[in-house]
């Protein structure tokens, strides 16, 4: 019997086997890697709904998925449905309504969105007034079940539970931005118990709508450097003035390296380490001097454990906003001192937009991809550098480099900080 | 599998309010001792419905600062209220060196809608030939900036880290009842396999919400009748009454419980979750597999259950007929729907009947019945072991074992 591979704790080795993504780059890993690497910016002005009256007009959707009637929740699904397609394929588990192991989903909050609302407000009308009691006796009394279930927290996991076969009850889960790094986390946590030898951890985000849009505008969130579209996510520059809401889904289907192993499957990269850290200061605005995600980045240096001057890139949450670039840059410098300077961190979402929920899976999906490649996806639109945070920061074109362990970052609204460590299958 | 040794999971702190009342002892009185207990209802406020409505409570006790309360909606205010009751009750309450390393994880919902926006929207709307614009406009002028900060699902942890200083870790996880079943079963599970030493659990409802009601609406959900006790309301097709409730535990290893001197109310033992498309007798199923899994750990003879059944039919039929063919297994099944006493509280309905499993486990008794009808019989003597359901109103069907903490040296002086 070969020796079980095992982490340095005694922990089974976690791996992964399978990637699937879709973003406003496009569908698949090859689109998406093609156009990541090329600089080639999803952001576009919004077509989807009337930007009229709005301050921020532009977002990275994805517009090209038949979903009837368009709701925040349905686009999730179907996106995810695309994004855990290509994982499980590539991956060559299980078949294809048949997933041998648990489902953590990062999935938006749902709302009953206005067509809705707005539908059974013009059935109750009859006149008079329309009071909250008439509203539901008519949801009540109408066929509206789908409709229920379809805003229902539970739904999108419920859905793709039933699609592709996945075992017990599936996790849906927020941690805000970090929420797809949460779901790693949660896959990676489960094959280190020995619970399962396998799992499929998502992340899906398909909430650009009005309301969602004004949430944030409203919060000073985004950027309203609206023309053009592609120059309005400048992570990491000293114009930076917000982030752009974007779209997407990543799948990544994880295993123990030893199950990984036996099946003859092709690994692409070990979930190395996770760390975490709730930020206990402000809804909006992170501990001024960087403790929480100090804490995080450290938490999973010493899970995976690997020392700073081991990470041979960072993929940053970076996500245009003032305060975000501001901490990260903090935390960051405080955690590899000297060796930031020489160790090259990109934001994806220059180029994506900010994937939200989705984020953190989306950018673990790069992260092993650029593993895989050799090559770091740059930072887009740096053409004023920051001075206050001096980072190789890739500008503006690709970098192709050997890239061994990649440390991704992940902050919540709200205060949630995930960091992973990636790297290559072991030698 | 893991060879390592398992750590036994403790309950090491409950915060319960509801319509009962604040805290173990409220519930206690109310549910056990004395008279039949009565839910208390309000019938008037959102009629034809009736909620079971929270009690009076001074938020100010556990949010000292006004900042804060402002900032939260009554959701959120609730949740970290009942957060803050259960980490008291554990001794935590203020031991930063403790909340720094807590980890914790959420059942959570979305946070109140703005219903003046909300009416303005719907009541102006169809007048516009501009729709898309008058929607832009109404909504950018009239929500409160900070409004979106009440209304997100993980902003209620993000209270719990900010008013009590909890932050070694915070998840959320959303899904209906399931997330609070499964809130309980990953940091069970954690906890077990050493992956966490100390984890704050629950959730929180606030049902006193014309939005929530549509919702569930939407779906033809809710019992719009007169109140009856939850099993009665089966001949009339079912239906759920919502009750406010925020129930919230402190989960913490054996080890780590004795080292500080901490003692228990239970031992959570086993936390189960599973799904189905709710073919008809496919949750019962589930719930016969989950009995399964516990094998060896159930004894026949009486047996105490927490039913968290909503009043959705057919779904509270047949966890009915579930719990009848455990009769026929052997077991002397004594149910307590407690919905019927609580009100269903959707992701705050597991953490709730796991706080009162866990308070009848220190106390050494059940609760007398809830309901004049004869679903429910009198249990005598101590339970020592306390089954625990949620099925979801929807889908998910959950299961949890609580055991006593038989030594006194180590068990909660109730």
């Amino acid at each position: 019997m070969v020796q079980a591979m095992r982490d340095w704790t005694g922990r089974p080795v976690v791996v992964v086997t399978g990637i699937g993504i879709v973003t406003s780059l496009g569908r698949g890993m090859a689109d998406n890697w093609n156009n990541l690497t090329a600089g080639a910016s999803g952001i576009h002005e919004i077509r989807r709904f009337s930007t009229e009256g709005l301050s921020t007009k532009i977002a990275g959707t994805i517009d090209d998925f038949e979903v009837d009637p368009i709701s925040a929740p349905g686009l999730a699904r179907a996106f995810a449905v695309e994004s855990v397609s290509e994982a499980i394929a590539q991956a060559g588990i299980g078949s294809s309504s048949s997933f041998p192991g648990p489902l953590f989903l990062a999935t938006p909050p749902a709302e009953v969105e206005w067509p809705a609302r707005i539908g059974v407000y013009e059935c109750a009308r009859n006149g008079a007034p329309v009071t909250q009691a008439a509203l539901k006796q008519t949801a009540r009394e109408g066929d509206y079940a789908e409709e229920h279930a379809l805003f229902l927290f539970g739904q999108v996991g419920e859905y793709l539970a039933d699609r592709f076969g996945t075992q017990g009850q599936p996790v849906s889960l927020s941690t805000a931005c970090a929420s797809g790094a949460t779901a790693i986390q949660l896959g990676v946590e489960a094959i280190r118990r020995g619970e399962t030898d396998a799992a499929l951890c998502v992340g899906t985000d398909g909430s650009v709508h009005a309301e969602s849009l004004i949430r944030f505008s409203l919060l000073s969130a985004l950027s309203t450097r609206n023309t053009p579209p592609h120059e309005a996510s400048r992570p990491f520059s000293k114009d930076r003035d917000g982030f752009v809401m974007a779209e997407g889904s990543a799948a990544l289907v994880l295993e123990s390296y030893d199950a990984a192993k036996a099946r003859g499957a092709r690994i692409l990269g070990v979930v190395r380490g996770c760390g975490e850290r709730a930020d206990d200061f402000h809804r909006t605005r992170s501990t001024p001097d960087g403790k929480p995600v100090i804490g995080a980045i450290r938490n999973a240096l010493a899970d995976a454990d690997v020392a700073p001057d081991q990470i041979d890139y960072i993929n940053a949450h970076g996500t245009s906003t003032p305060e975000n670039d501001k901490i990260e840059y903090l935390s960051l410098s405080t955690v590899f001192g000297d060796e930031l300077a020489t160790t090259p961190i990109s934001s994806n979402k220059s180029i994506v937009g900010h994937t939200l929920t989705a984020a953190g899976a989306v950018e673990a999906a790069f992260s092993l991809m650029t593993i895989g490649t050799g090559t770091i996806p740059p930072t887009i639109n740096y053409r004023t550098p920051d001075p206050e945070m001096p980072l190789d920061v890739v500008p503006n074109a690709k970098r192709d480099c050997t890239v061994a362990t990649v440390l991704s970052n992940s902050f919540g609204f709200g205060g949630q900080n995930v960091c992973l460590v990636l790297s290559a299958e072991p030698a | 599998m893991d060879d390592r040794h398992e750590e036994e999971v403790w309950i090491t702190g409950i915060g319960l309010v509801s319509s009962l009342g604040e805290g173990c002892e409220a519930h206690w009185q109310h549910l056990a001792n004395g008279a039949d207990p009565e839910p208390v209802i309000d019938t008037e406020r959102f009629a034809p419905y009736t909620v079971h409505p929270l009690v009076e409570v001074d938020f100010s006790t556990q949010i000292p600062k006004r900042g804060d309360l402002r900032q939260m909606g009554p959701w959120q205010r609730l949740g970290t209220y009942a957060a803050g009751l259960a980490l008291s009750d554990a001794g935590i309450a203020g031991d930063q060196a403790l909340l720094d390393r807590m980890d914790m994880i959420i059942a959570a919902d979305g946070g109140e809608r703005d219903m003046e926006v909300d009416g303005a929207v719907l009541e102006g709307i169809g007048k516009r030939n501009d729709p898309d614009a008058f929607l832009n406009e109404t909504l950018s002028t009239g929500l409160r900036p900070t409004l979106f900060l009440s209304q997100l699902p993980n902003l209620m942890s993000g209270n719990i880290s900010i008013v009590h200083k909890v932050s070694g870790s915070s998840r959320t996880f959303m899904g209906e009842e399931m997330a609070g079943v499964s809130a309980a079963q990953i940091a069970a599970r954690k906890i077990r396999h050493g992956q966490s030493e100390l984890c704050l659990i629950g959730g929180a409802y606030n049902a006193e919400r014309d939005d929530m009601q549509f919702v569930f609406e939407l779906g033809s959900y809710l019992w719009p009748g007169a109140f009856k006790p939850l099993w009665e309301r089966e001949g009339e097709g079912g239906g759920i009454v919502t009750g406010s409730v925020g129930a919230f535990l402190v989960l913490e290893a054996k080890h780590h419980a004795m080292a500080r001197g901490a003692r228990a109310y239970a031992r959570l033992s086993e936390v189960l979750a599973d799904r189905c498309n709710r073919a008809p007798g496919a949750a019962r199923k589930n719930a016969e597999k989950q009995i399964d899994a516990l094998n060896g750990r159930l004894e026949p003879g009486p047996l105490a259950v927490l039913s968290g059944a909503s009043g959705a039919e057919p779904e509270t039929g047949e966890e009915r007929a579930f719990l009848n063919g455990l009769i026929e297994k052997g077991f002397d099944v004594s149910a307590r729907a407690f919905g019927t006493m609580l009100g269903h509280s959707v992701e705050a309905q597991f953490p709730a009947g796991l706080a009162l499993a866990a308070i009848a486990a220190a106390k050494g008794g059940f609760f007398r019945p809830f309901g004049p009808g004869d679903a429910e019989t009198p249990f005598a003597g101590d339970p020592e072991r306390i089954l625990v359901t949620s099925w979801g109103h929807w889908r998910g069907e959950g299961m949890a074992l609580v055991e006593s903490v038989q030594s006194t040296e180590e068990r909660v002086r109730p």
